[in-house]
């Protein structure tokens, strides 16, 4: 059972809401200090992803945001509503830098300058321990951080 | 923290100074400013990001789309940035190699190449 649920309706301004949430959990849940802002990123990345999907998908379905809270880990699990998009996995990050202006011309939407997928591939280039799952109800996208065990009884 | 934008002019070039989080949220403000920008016919511009404290994939999407714009017109897009947590996010995705990147507004104004 996660420590803590977050279920919020598809629209950017509760992204930011959504990072408060986790970075207070995982600051509780004793991730190294060092780590949080990293956590904060991919959290963001994850959950404008998952926003921008169900937008597009199915827009009265929320986002659900899992923050588990484990002896020595602290994961979160950001749930959209979509399949993956098709260019994630072949997306590689170093070559992005210098394709992004070759692109195809701007949308105005969010990420109409950058490739689809490409705050997956960050997320990956920030998270050693990912693991994304899709089948056609959605994609979830599990992060997991190394955390100590702050609740456990110190010894000596 | 929401973002606060303000621009002055220096020269040929026009200082956008950016602070707070540029997130899904607040990013098309930064796009409308960058636009507008443009529109009237600033095309060197330098975008001082000392003061933003958060930038995820979506500002880093209208940074690109401001560097493309101020390209059609022959001009230059220069970012002002220190912060580490902040340069992470261009080095992982390999955008330092697409802008420059100064330690300093002055640098930046200085800059020619």
């Amino acid at each position: 059972m996660p420590t803590v649920e977050v279920s919020f309706t598809a629209v950017p301004a509760h992204v930011r809401t959504a990072r408060l949430v986790a970075l207070a959990v995982a600051r509780r849940a004793g991730v190294d200090e060092g780590l949080l802002d990293e956590v904060r990123l991919a959290v963001g990345e994850a959950c404008s992803r998952a926003v921008t999907v169900n937008q597009q998908r199915a827009a009265d379905t929320a986002v659900v945001m899992r923050l588990t809270d484990e002896q020595d880990r602290f994961s979160v699990e950001v749930i959209d509503c979509g399949p993956l998009e098709s260019a994630t996995g072949g997306t590689d990050l170093d070559d992005l830098g210098s394709d992004v202006l070759d692109a195809a011309d701007e949308g105005e939407e969010a990420h109409g300058d950058l490739p689809p997928g490409f705050g997956l591939a960050v997320i990956s280039g920030l998270v050693e321990d990912l693991v994304v799952d899709s089948d056609l109800d959605g994609t979830h996208v599990r992060m997991t951080w190394p955390a100590d065990d702050v609740m456990a009884p110190k010894v000596g | 923290m929401d973002l606060s934008l303000s621009t002055r002019t220096e020269g040929d070039r026009t200082v956008v100074t950016v602070g707070g989080e540029i997130d899904v949220y607040t990013a098309p403000k930064l796009r409308e400013q960058l636009i507008d920008l443009v529109s009237s016919g600033k095309y060197n511009l330098i975008v001082d990001m000392e003061g933003v404290d958060f930038l995820d994939s979506t500002g880093l999407g209208v940074l690109v789309g401001g560097l493309k714009r101020v390209r059609a017109h022959e001009g230059s897009l220069r970012l002002v940035c220190t912060q580490e947590r902040i340069l992470k996010i261009f080095r992982i995705t390999g955008l330092t190699k697409v802008f420059p990147i100064h330690a300093s507004v002055d640098e930046a104004l200085s800059a020619t190449d």
